[in-house]
């Protein structure tokens, strides 16, 4: 592309009054920024048909537009075939700082010149983007688990016209949904206990041509990128040379000291700790080619530690079983007593362990308290003179699925009531239960014939990966710790979102969850496995920056293989080979730009975003120094978070409350993406202090790209060596944590950290 | 996307309702590639969640998700956005649908940059629904800080029109037109996906828990405009009688809900919505004492049930199980005492405070305006959805009361059916 440039300022909501634009065009001209054309108002018809005429009459197409945030008026200042930027104005520049024309030291004139400058530079190091096109395309999808999440997942994705592949473990379909007697209703009016409906599931599974069902099969591998997935199938058991290799689990990178092995010794203990499997850059020639995948391998019934339950007799007693056990012994027939084969027509529900806590079981949730309902209905249907008997803390049925609860109380032969069991006990052939603060009285004692445990549901992926992808970060999801061992997301607003792209969890393998639950949300999941193909198929990304063409671009040949770009991306995007080089699935990626904030060589980067076309901003901005003023202002640079920092910096211009006119931002898209060389840059340019502004990282991390924040952290904790190296003071680089609703506390941060460089006093390298 | 001045004629699938459910839908739809047309009947987008402060369990800003929503559509120009919209009437079959929208007028045109001349220049003020009536803005306004789209609105019913026009004088991109007029458009779509969510439960309906009796009751919704920054004190929480820092503070659980008078159902997030908004109460006032009376803490699952905990490690925070009964008020002190029996104890509790919480449940806005559409609907008026049938289907909180992760989940499901009845056609 020939560039041909172009700058418009808009002089409208104000920006003509505190700013003398023509000097901003002299400014613009100086830099080399072609046509340059003012207008009171840009965003209108007439100014937009200015654009319009220079880009057809003049053949401008790269465009600087120094006007209102780009958050706004995005639509209007779209124009195709061009590069655009937008230079901050409005919102940043005059509504957050008071007027200083006249005055001594013009602050917000030298800004605004700063801001131009600073555009014009970008727009010189971008480039229009390229989409990246997999070499060749599969819009198949692969469902693990042949329960009734999976083969909703799958009947779902062909009736939108997809084909499909479902793989079950066992030699049947059907999970634990095929296990059941009765199950928790799934659609209105929600009141009772229906017919399994699994059978029919099966039925109408099989009636698609475009699904194929494979049983006694697991996954072995999953190599690749969305949209070309190599899957390498196998039987249970089995072991096979495309088996999955795991990555060193961090004892086996030291040696007997302690000392961490070097780089060749540690591939050598990696191969002999693979003995058998082929690498993962190895693609097996006879897998199956997928373009997503939805995992649906759910759960296992959870088996209490005898310990942790003695007083309720678990482990013990015979007749103390878990809900799991008693719904086989309900689907088998009548319900009869273990231990003895006897009918069992008392029995007592225990929703929680107790020991003065109101929890429930662990992994269990509100389909807990919804199982041990229906469990109680069948004491009653077995037996006309049956009893049964809830102790709960919290009776969870949220939702319509109060309707359920409901009717179940009318039931005369279902007893339920808050309280706290203390123990059970054998009492000649039957059990004595002991509970107390209960609804009935202070202290009670149930004679029952069985007793059971509402205990949770375990997600498969607790000890097994089960994706089990051949990725150089590790064949399972990220983040399940966060989790109890769940593949759930941590977003509230992106439930499908977890740090591996083109795979979507559903069902109990994401939290305990009834049957519509899991319908319902293997539904969403399977919408998202088609949308992450068909974006694939675009060449662009999937959330959160959907439909960004760009991804990130490296420059191989100075790689010093240090693996960084490899392990700190959030996505697992980037393999290595034997030497270390990366290898980068560009479909993996969500392009936030870890990779490019983590390579010291500095050689990776995007189309519209590199190391640069920022260092190029940073090195655009203007730093006084003593031969302008006697007492030069500092200047402070600031690299915000596109996400939340930048529009809570928007909010704080909205609401017209300032802050120093000596800082400069810098959006980036992640602080992830922060390069060390740009501080450096702007500290060995004089420029005072530099501050990161980004999301909250923790666990209940707020980062659109998980990591990025924490990351940046780390290396911000590093960077004293740095500092060091140029004779700096650590603190004149800090990191701000702000929430997006925080432009409250924005200008507190940002004059407190001035104050503080302040006192450091100049950079001694003003000038040089 | 495309803003509202290019009205559209068809797409492939309309979604009703622009809260996180319509969004939802609406993008994860059209980022198959499908065109998607959003209408919305408030000026702005974001519906019921915009007007919380923080998402449980997390605590985290709902902006910060409507933000990268907003800015996914923006990006797309496969959506079209309607706000002020109305649907009048929908015709056809799954797969060809016609629908007539009714567009309320903005009185202001995509010329407004949201520079807020005119509100200085506005003479009249309005009570503001965003904050439930807690703050005022003035007749030509912008629904809130991050509203989207960035456009300000008249509000006719106050507004003098063109007799004042003091706002049209001030503004210098010619952005306000008092006499935009109310327009009928018709739509062609394949499918249709509700998303037209809830209201709070109108709290003045429950004669014994005293709401608009006394000021100092409020709602969990009131709560949490109290919370947010840009509400209506700031974010700090006070009391509505004196705007007095509350020392004390309770939380009336099933305010409505679980409640064959009121609303039948659970309402699914009240219980963690109040657990929540402790942590609001704590972060301001330390040492505040904060009762809850419920009937059933419903917490499930590990990640509830870990915020719970955490909730219950705070020692100031008293849970007590028992409906609350009556509410009365102090004339001088304009305390409340909520009267109450412990479940367990069987005891009468009578517990004075000075601010009341009610966690008032959600009511599905289809309970209070049926929708101009062949649905079904639950006696409390959820619509019921029809897979066989296909064509119209409805998400979140039209559908049944969820909190936001299972509404996100449903609605991105609901997208894909709607995608189904468009492949089978």
């Amino acid at each position: 592309m020939n560039k041909k440039y172009a700058l418009y300022i808009c002089t409208g909501c104000g920006i003509g009054d505190a700013l003398n634009i023509d000097k901003l065009i002299e400014v613009a001209d100086e830099e080399g920024a072609g046509v340059i054309q003012k207008h009171e108002f840009l965003c209108g018809q007439e100014g937009i048909s200015i654009i319009k005429k220079d880009i057809s009459d003049k053949g401008v197409n790269t465009i600087v537009v120094a006007a209102c945030s780009r958050r706004v008026n995005f639509d209007v200042f779209k124009f195709d075939g061009c590069i655009v930027d937008r230079v901050n104005l409005r919102e940043q520049v005059i509504w957050s700082h008071p007027k200083t024309a006249g005055e001594e030291i013009d602050h917000l004139q030298m800004m605004a010149e700063d801001y131009i400058k600073m555009g014009i530079a970008k727009v010189q190091k971008i480039k229009l983007p390229d989409p990246y096109k997999v070499e060749s395309l599969s819009k198949k999808i692969l469902v693990i688990g042949g329960g009734i999440t999976g083969i909703t997942g799958a009947i779902e994705a062909a009736k939108a016209g997809y084909e499909v592949t479902i793989v079950e473990k066992e030699a049947a379909l059907g999970g634990y949904a095929a296990k059941m007697r009765k199950q928790i209703p799934i659609d209105y009016p929600y009141n009772n206990l229906i017919s399994p409906i699994i059978e029919s599931k099966i039925k109408e599974l099989g009636s698609y041509p475009n699904i194929s069902i494979k049983l006694n099969t697991i996954v072995a591998r999953i190599a690749g990128e969305p949209g070309n997935f190599t899957v390498t199938l196998k039987k249970p058991g089995e072991q096979i040379e495309f088996d999955v290799p795991y990555p060193l689990p961090p004892h086996m990178k030291l040696d007997a000291n302690g000392k961490e092995l070097d780089k060749d010794k540690q591939a050598e203990v990696y191969k002999e700790y693979n003995k058998g499997k082929v690498d993962i850059l190895t693609l097996d020639p006879n897998g199956e080619k997928f373009g997503a995948v939805i995992l649906a391998a759910g759960f296992k019934p959870q088996t209490p530690k005898k310990e942790e339950v003695s007083h309720l007799g678990f482990g013990d007693i015979t007749d103390v079983v878990t809900n799991h056990q008693f719904e086989e012994l309900a689907k088998k027939g009548k319900i009869v007593r273990p231990s003895d084969g006897k009918e069992a027509k008392s029995v007592v529900f225990i929703q929680s362990p107790g020991k003065g806590d109101d929890s429930d079981f662990e992994y269990a949730g509100s389909v807990t308290s919804l199982v041990a309902l229906k469990q109680a209905k069948y004491v009653r249907e077995d037996y006309a003179d049956g009893k049964a008997y809830i102790f709960y803390q919290h009776m969870r049925t949220p939702g319509l699925m109060e309707n359920f609860y409901k009717n179940l109380q009318q039931d005369s032969g279902i007893f339920l009531t808050k309280g706290e069991v203390v123990n059970v006990s054998k009492n000649g052939n039957g059990l004595i239960v002991e509970a107390d603060n209960t609804l009935l009285g202070e202290k009670v004692k149930i004679q029952a014939d069985m007793v059971v445990l509402a205990t949770g549901m375990v997600p498969a992926t607790l000890d097994d990966p089960v994706v089990n992808l051949a990725y150089r970060q590790g064949p399972a999801f990220r983040d399940i710790g966060l989790f109890c061992g769940y593949v759930d997301s941590n977003f509230i607003c992106f439930p499908y979102e977890t740090q591996r792209t083109g795979i979507y969890s559903a069902g109990p393998i994401r939290r305990s969850m009834t049957i519509e639950e899991s319908m319902e949300d293997v539904t969403g999941a399977a919408l998202k496995a088609i949308q992450c193909i068909e974006s694939v198929n675009k060449g662009v990304s999937v959330h959160p920056r959907s439909g960004d063409m760009t991804f990130p671009d490296f420059f191989f040949q100075r790689c010093t293989q240090c693996k960084r770009c490899t392990e700190e991306c959030p996505f697992g995007a980037l393999d290595d080979d034997a030497k270390g080089t990366p290898k980068p699935n560009p479909a993996r990626c969500r392009r936030c730009g870890t990779c490019m904030g983590a390579c010291p060589e500095r050689i990776i980067g995007f189309a519209d975003y590199n190391i640069d076309s920022i260092g190029s901003m940073v090195k655009a901005i203007g730093v006084p120094s003593q031969d302008d003023f006697d007492e030069p202002p500092l200047r402070i640079l600031g690299l915000v978070c596109e996400n939340d920092a930048y529009p809570a910096l928007d909010m704080a211009g909205l609401n017209r409350l300032s802050y120093s006119a000596n800082v400069r931002f810098i959006p980036v898209r992640c602080l992830g993406s922060v390069n060390v060389i740009w501080i450096k840059d702007a500290l060995s340019k004089g420029m005072d202090g530099v501050f990161l502004m980004g999301c909250k990282h923790g666990d209940d991390y707020q980062c659109h790209f998980v990591k990025g924040s924490e990351l940046a952290s780390i290396r911000m904790k590093k960077i004293g060596e740095a500092l060091a190296s140029l004779a700096l003071e650590i603190e004149r680089v800090k990191q701000f944590e702000v929430a997006i609703d925080e432009y409250n506390k924005v200008p507190d941060m940002i004059d407190s950290f001035v104050k503080e460089i302040d006192a450091l006093g100049p950079n001694p390298f003003k000038g040089f | 996307m495309t803003m509202d001045k290019a009205i559209p004629t068809s797409a492939n699938i309309l979604v009703v309702g622009g809260g996180i459910s319509g969004l939802t839908t609406c993008l994860e739809a059209s980022e198959v590639g499908y065109e998607v047309i959003l209408i919305e009947k408030n000026p702005y987008l974001g519906g019921r969640v915009a007007q919380l402060n923080q998402y449980f369990p997390k605590l985290c800003p709902p902006s910060c998700g409507l933000e990268i929503n907003f800015k996914r559509i923006k990006d797309n120009p496969r959506i079209k956005v309607l706000t002020l919209a109305q649907i009048e009437k929908v015709s056809g079959t799954p797969g060809n649908y016609d629908v007539t929208v009714k567009l309320a007028p903005r009185f202001v045109n995509e010329n407004c940059t949201a520079c807020d001349a005119c509100t200085a220049a506005c003479p009249i003020e309005r009570s503001n629904e965003f904050n439930f009536g807690m703050d005022k803005t003035k007749a030509i306004y912008r629904p809130f800080d991050m509203s989207f789209p960035m456009r300000y609105v008249v509000d006719s019913t106050v507004c003098r029109g063109s007799s004042c026009g003091k706002c049209v004088e001030v503004c210098k991109t010619k952005a306000i037109d008092l006499s935009m007029a109310e327009k009928t458009i018709n739509l062609k779509v394949g499918s249709i996906v509700w998303t037209t969510g809830w209201a709070p439960y109108d709290a003045t309906k429950m004669d014994n828990l005293g709401y608009g009796r006394y000021q100092n009751i409020i709602t969990n919704m009131m709560m949490e405009r109290l919370a947010s920054k840009n509400g209506p004190t700031k974010g700090k929480i006070l009391r509505q009688s004196d705007n007095k820092e509350p020392k004390s503070i309770a939380f009336v659980q099933c305010a409505g809900s679980r409640d064959e008078n009121h609303l039948a159902f659970c309402s699914y997030i009240c219980c963690m919505a109040s657990l929540k908004q402790t942590t609001y109460i704590r972060e301001q006032y330390p040492d505040a004492d904060i009762y809850i009376f419920y009937i059933d803490l419903r917490a499930p699952g590990q990640r509830y049930e870990k915020f719970y905990k955490k909730i219950k490690e705070d020692k100031k925070v008293f849970f007590i199980k028992g409906k609350v009964a009556e509410v009365s008020e102090d004339y001088d002190t304009r305390n409340i005492t909520v009267i109450a029996e412990n479940a367990v104890t069987g005891e009468k509790i009578k517990q004075t405070v000075d601010m009341v919480v009610l966690a008032t449940g959600m009511q599905p806005t289809a309970a209070i305006d049926k929708l101009p559409a062949d649905l079904k609907y639950t006696d409390d008026g959820f619509i019921i959805n029809n897979f066989e049938k296909g064509g119209m289907f409805a998400a979140g909180c039209a559908n049944k009361p969820a909190d936001v992760v299972s509404s996100n989940q449903n609605a991105t499901g609901m997208a894909l059916k709607a995608i189904q009845t468009l492949v089978r056609r």
